[in-house]
Order: structure tokens, then sequence, then C-alpha cells
């Protein structure tokens, strides 16, 4: 089974690298970009069966740091 | 007193800091990531700077689930003392021995010189030989400082005098200027700067000595 793994920065964490990508899509003339965030995705390829609260706790302990960043599981 | 210095695969300020510790009279044990015990007896461990693990996933995050990182981090729990400089720092708040996290430079670009820091408190073993609001100059090298917490941990630091050092001309963008936190038994240092790196007159100064000097005298009599 795959698992996919999404980890964003938390609303009010400052994103400066998404700042930046905004910045640059206003200077290649796209307008109107009011905001940009940047996360992360991480594809999990895993034995069968394996529980969402295994993912859960995986995220948990190593793949986000959750005082700044929020995370999702969806399974594949 | 004696010192264990930390080793993970990408440390790169290591032999500096037990350099450092040892100019100022510790005796140094080199601890390599895989051990799982602290040599007996020792005082302080010391999380030396460096990119561990290249820096994947996130700063530190690797190098926190390291076998000699449970031992680091219970040791502290015990009261051990602990300081943990740049990356060092970094591994600390991914094992959670201190609050907050370090993000991406605010201006997103690695920054490597000396910068003015305030002592912000001289009430602890690593900044007993300096005075409070006193300004030395240490240098930082760094990409990932700006350091991050919510506002209940920011006061409660500010409240609990827990704040070592602060930026004079804040470099990274670190919440209320920080460079430095003390934990709340203040056994634990976390700081972006490098002490070692300004220990002898060869450096261009020697304001991070004090910070070993102090620790040799205070934990010989702990």
């Amino acid at each position: 089974m795959k698992a996919r793994v999404h980890i964003m920065l938390k609303t009010g964490v400052l994103d400066p690298q998404g700042e930046a990508v905004r910045h640059a899509l206003g200077s290649l003339g796209f307008d109107g970009v009011n905001s940009v965030r940047q996360g992360k995705v991480i594809e999990l390829d895993l034995a069968d069966g394996t529980s969402e609260a295994t993912i859960n706790d995986m995220c948990e302990r190593l793949l986000a740091n959750t005082v700044i960043e929020s995370y999702r599981v969806e399974i594949l | 007193m004696h010192a264990a210095v930390v080793v993970f695969p990408g440390s790169n300020c290591d032999r500096d800091l037990a350099v450092a510790l040892r100019a100022a009279g510790a005796r140094v044990s080199m601890v390599w990531h895989k051990d799982t015990a602290l040599p007996k007896g020792v005082d302080l461990v010391a999380v030396p700077g460096g990119f561990s693990f290249g820096d994947y996933l996130r700063c530190g995050a690797i190098a926190a689930n390291s076998p000699i990182s449970q031992t680091v981090k219970a040791h502290a729990e015990r009261g051990g003392y602990v300081l943990g400089i740049c990356n060092g720092f970094q591994i600390l708040t991914e094992t959670r021995v201190l609050p907050g996290t370090l993000l991406r430079n605010a201006g997103l670009k690695y920054i490597c010189r000396p910068v003015p820091l305030t002592v912000t408190t001289a009430d602890s073993p690593f900044t007993c030989r300096y005075e409070a609001g006193q300004t030395i100059t240490v240098p930082i090298a760094h990409h990932d400082g700006n350091y991050h917490a919510d506002a209940e941990t920011l006061k409660a630091l500010t409240d609990q005098d827990r704040i070592a050092f602060r930026y004079v001309n804040n470099p990274n963008g670190s919440a209320d200027d920080i460079a430095a936190i003390l934990s709340e038994n203040r056994r634990v240092l976390g700081m972006m700067p490098h002490p070692e790196r300004m220990a002898e007159p060869a450096h261009g100064g020697t304001d991070g000595a004090p910070m070993f000097a102090g620790l040799v005298d205070q934990l010989a009599n702990a």
C-alpha cells in the first residue's frame, strides 16, 4: 500500500520561502498572487495493512515538527 | 569537569568545541552518535554545530532520533548539564529538550559573520562569567537560525529569565531577537552563535571563552 503525507507550516508561522516565491511570481508578471505557502509531500511505500494510526505516529515522531507544522495523511 | 562532545555524521564543530573545553580545563570525551551510553561521570554533554545527516528532512530531525539523543535527553531530564550550539541547538529543539524551533533565516540567506550579542542573564553556569547587559561579539554561521515559538512559550522564556543572549541587530528574524535560551532548570543552553569560534586570540577575539571557563568552574564544584 502507499500513503502520501502532506506537511504544511501552521497558520501564523511565517514562511519566508513562500514569500520569496510570491515575489518571484510577481516579477514574472503574474498579478494577484496574494500569498504562497510552501510545504512538503512525502510518499511512503508501506507493508499492506499498515494502520493510519501507525502513519500518524510516524508523522508525530519524525516526518513533521508539530511545533510549526501540520500534516495530513492520504492513503492511496 | 568531564565533558562529552557528541559526534554525528556531518558534525563539523565537534573538534573546535573539544579544543575550547580543554583549553578551559575540562576533560573531554568524544561520543559517537550510535553509542547509547555516556562515559561514566560526565558532567556536561556538548552537542556541536554542523550539518548532521545533511540537514535532511529538517535540521536536526534525523540526529534527534539517533541512539545517543535519547541518552542526552535522559541526562537533561536527570538534571544533567547540556550545551547545544548551532546544529546542536536545532537537535535539542527537535528532541524537545528545549522549546520552540529554528526556522529558515527570514532573509533566506546563509549568514556567516561575527555578530554582537547582549548578555541577557548572567544567572546560569553558561553565562556566570559575563555581566547582564554586557555586549559580546561571537560569530554565527547558519541558514536556519530564525528562532520561533508560540506566544505563551516566549512569555515564559522572558518571565523566567531564560533568554541567555539576544542579537543586538537581529540577523535572521528570530522572535524577540533570541540568540540563546535556557531550560527551566537553567542547566541546558541552546544557542545559534559559536562561542567555540571566539575562544582564543588567534580567532580574532576571546568573547566566547568565559562560557567555557564558567562551566568548568561551576561544574567542578557541583
